[in-house]
């Protein structure tokens, strides 16, 4: 098997899932790696601290901006050049969009949303949790290379003693179409107030609450449990609560020893961000509701009726 | 100006993988992918009253016709279904390439994706279209706007928020904060059943049958198993006596 890492970074920092993803591959037989967008020769020696024997870099200016494009073009380039016929991602907004464009460029299997991979007989079989997770399927690829793409969190990153990585250049021509899309502003919105990382109990909140003004049922609870408040994407992009408080793929990653769940359907980008609560409440007039299949204590009904009752009981108990 | 839509038609309720020949269970009831309503309702709010056509596409059984038509009563002016038997079971490489050939013929300008198929939670398709249709993409749209020959757009990613430009013809996917999607008014399912709707074979693609379904795919599902087995859960109904069961229930974990 000739593997390679595609090693995410942001800032002068390798992200951990990406770190992940290689610390698995070294275990499978050994990897490459690729490096694509500034800074990426200096992030070098790292990749080969978590056991990358070669590391491709590219710092085109092309690749300045965090854009998928112009990184197939860089990708499609070394897996042709290098001849390796396994390809692996830590998803991410970026990653999946790199890997997706590959598989079409390339005309290679993608498989998404792996949580593991292992070799049977010589042959590569992801394991992928499907149907809101109550179905784990092997799955495969019929021909090389093959391209696969990991669910956040699915290995710890471990440095592997490795030496000094041999580094290669790569500077690949770019398709039109790969270099039009321009970032023209980025915007960190660094969070104010309690960090909800640390919390002990989170309360989140998500469209089910139904209007921004109902947070407040998610805040009461909050204080009466002594916790804080968390919100899904859909309500955060909907300016209904702070980015701050987003928990998911794209927002913070919680292991509260509670988690009350709000009108929240429990997407798999959602879950990512929040399954090794220690317990889990949830509340959801849809019986059907994916968060249902991860809660330990799980309520088909509505917010509005239940929680302002909640809060009294819990309020009444703790004497507060 | 021209908008596609591309939208799929998914099962509803609690789906089900067949054992038999590993690929979910279709047979059922389906509806339009919810995720795709935003897309639609998108490509709507682009139109405004402009002479802007929306033009629904997707890739499926004949059934499928049914999400399309809810794309139509929405208010989609036309829709496009590619169907056919050998299309069947095709992965992400082979539908790329037959919804790739499909907007190809149309030409627009635009191109819209939904945020996830509820079904395969992908959210992957746009990037291997686009890079099939040689456009640049943009995913994840939380705010879109055109003008001119440009696209623009304001998108979550995991270190924030980025705003990014692309010079039309593009392919945005949009995320599920974008907009409220509207329901159908009688009229427009009345209406509806008017609007033109083209059924394509891979013949009228020039898809050969051996580039598409299983043939075409470069990904199999080998076997089925159960999930990690989870400790004791418990699911109750609200009869009004549910705050209490919460309080019951955290207080015998000792959390409050
Ligand atoms: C690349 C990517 C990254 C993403 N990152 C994140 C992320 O970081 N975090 C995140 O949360 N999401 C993320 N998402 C979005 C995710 O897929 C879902 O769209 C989102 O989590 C849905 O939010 P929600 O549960 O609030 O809304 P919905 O999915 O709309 O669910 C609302 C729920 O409320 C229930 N409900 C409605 N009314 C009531 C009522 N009165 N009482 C009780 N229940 C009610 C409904 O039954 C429904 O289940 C991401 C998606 C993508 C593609
Ligand atoms: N069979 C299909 N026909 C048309 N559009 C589709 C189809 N499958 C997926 N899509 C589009 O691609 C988006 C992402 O799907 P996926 O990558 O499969 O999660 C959906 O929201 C739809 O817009």
């Amino acid at each position: 098997m000739a593997t390679l890492v595609f090693l995410e970074h942001h800032g002068d920092e390798l992200q951990k899932g990406s770190l992940g993803v290689l610390t698995k591959a070294v275990a499978l037989g050994g990897a490459d790696a690729v490096i694509i967008g500034e800074g990426a020769k200096g992030l070098a020696a790292q990749a080969g601290a978590y056991g990358a024997a070669k590391v491709f870099a590219c710092e085109d200016a092309e690749v300045a901006q965090p854009v998928p494009q112009p990184r197939v073009d860089v990708l499609a380039k070394v897996v042709s050049d290098g001849g390796y016929d396994t390809v692996l991602f830590a998803n991410s907004v970026l990653a999946a969009d790199i890997a997706a464009g590959l598989a079409a460029r390339l005309d290679a299997g993608l498989n998404w949303d792996l949580v593991d991979v292992e070799l049977q007989g010589g042959d590569l079989v992801g394991k992928r949790p499907a149907l809101q997770d109550t179905v784990y399927a092997d799955v495969g690829w019929t021909s090389t290379p093959r391209i696969a793409l990991f669910r956040a969190g699915s290995f710890d990153a471990q440095e592997s003693g490795g030496g000094e990585p041999e580094i290669v250049d790569v500077s690949p021509s770019y398709a039109a179409h790969s270099t039009s899309v321009k970032l023209v502003g980025q915007d960190a919105e660094e969070s104010s107030g309690p960090s909800i990382e640390d919390a002990g109990v989170i309360v989140a909140g998500g469209r089910g609450l139904g209007a921004p003004e109902n947070f407040t049922l998610a805040e009461e609870l909050a204080k009466a449990l002594g916790g804080a408040v968390g919100a899904t994407r859909a309500v955060v992009d909907a300016g209904w609560y702070p980015y701050s408080a987003q928990i998911g793929q794209t927002g913070k990653t919680v292991s509260p020893k509670l988690y009350v769940a709000l009108g929240i359907s429990g997407a798999i980008q959602h879950k990512v961000g929040m399954q090794s609560s220690g317990t889990i409440v949830a509340i959801n007039k849809d019986a059907n509701a994916p968060i249902f299949e991860f809660s330990d204590f799980g309520v088909v009904g509505d917010v509005h009726e239940i929680v302002p009752k909640l809060t009294e009981l819990v309020q009444q108990r703790r004497g507060s | 100006m021209k908008i596609a839509v591309c939208v799929k038609h998914v099962p509803e309720g609690t789906s089900r993988i067949d054992p038999g020949t590993k690929r979910l269970d279709r047979a059922g009831e389906g509806a339009l992918n919810h995720f795709d309503a935003n897309a639609v309702e998108e490509a709507l709010r682009l139109k405004g009253d402009s002479d802007t056509e929306v033009v629904a596409v997707s890739l499926g059984p004949q059934k499928a016709l049914d999400s399309l038509r809810k794309a139509l009563a929405m208010g989609a002016d036309r829709a496009v279904l590619v169907s056919d038997d050998a299309a069947a079971g095709s992965d992400l490489v082979a539908t790329s390439r037959l919804l790739a050939a499909a907007l190809a013929k149309e030409e627009p300008d635009l191109v819209l994706f939904g945020q996830q198929a509820s079904d395969a939670d992908g959210a992957v398709l746009w990037a291997a279209v686009a890079e099939r249709l040689g456009r640049p993409v943009v995913s994840q749209a939380m705010e879109l706007s055109v003008d001119g020959g440009t696209v623009h757009v304001k998108r979550q990613t995991e270190h924030g928020y980025d705003t990014i430009e692309a010079p039309l013809p593009a392919v945005v996917a949009v995320s599920d904060a974008i907009n409220e999607p509207r329901y159908p008014s009688l009229k427009g399912i009345m209406g509806a059943k008017k609007k033109p709707q083209d059924v394509l074979s891979l013949a009228d693609l020039g898809v050969d049958a051996g580039d598409a379904g299983e043939a075409g795919s470069r990904t199999t599902v080998l076997a089925l198993g159960d999930p990690p087995a989870r400790a004791d859960s418990q699911k109750i109904e609200d009869d009004g006596n549910a705050a209490q069961a919460i309080v019951d229930f955290l207080a015998e974990k000792r959390l409050i």
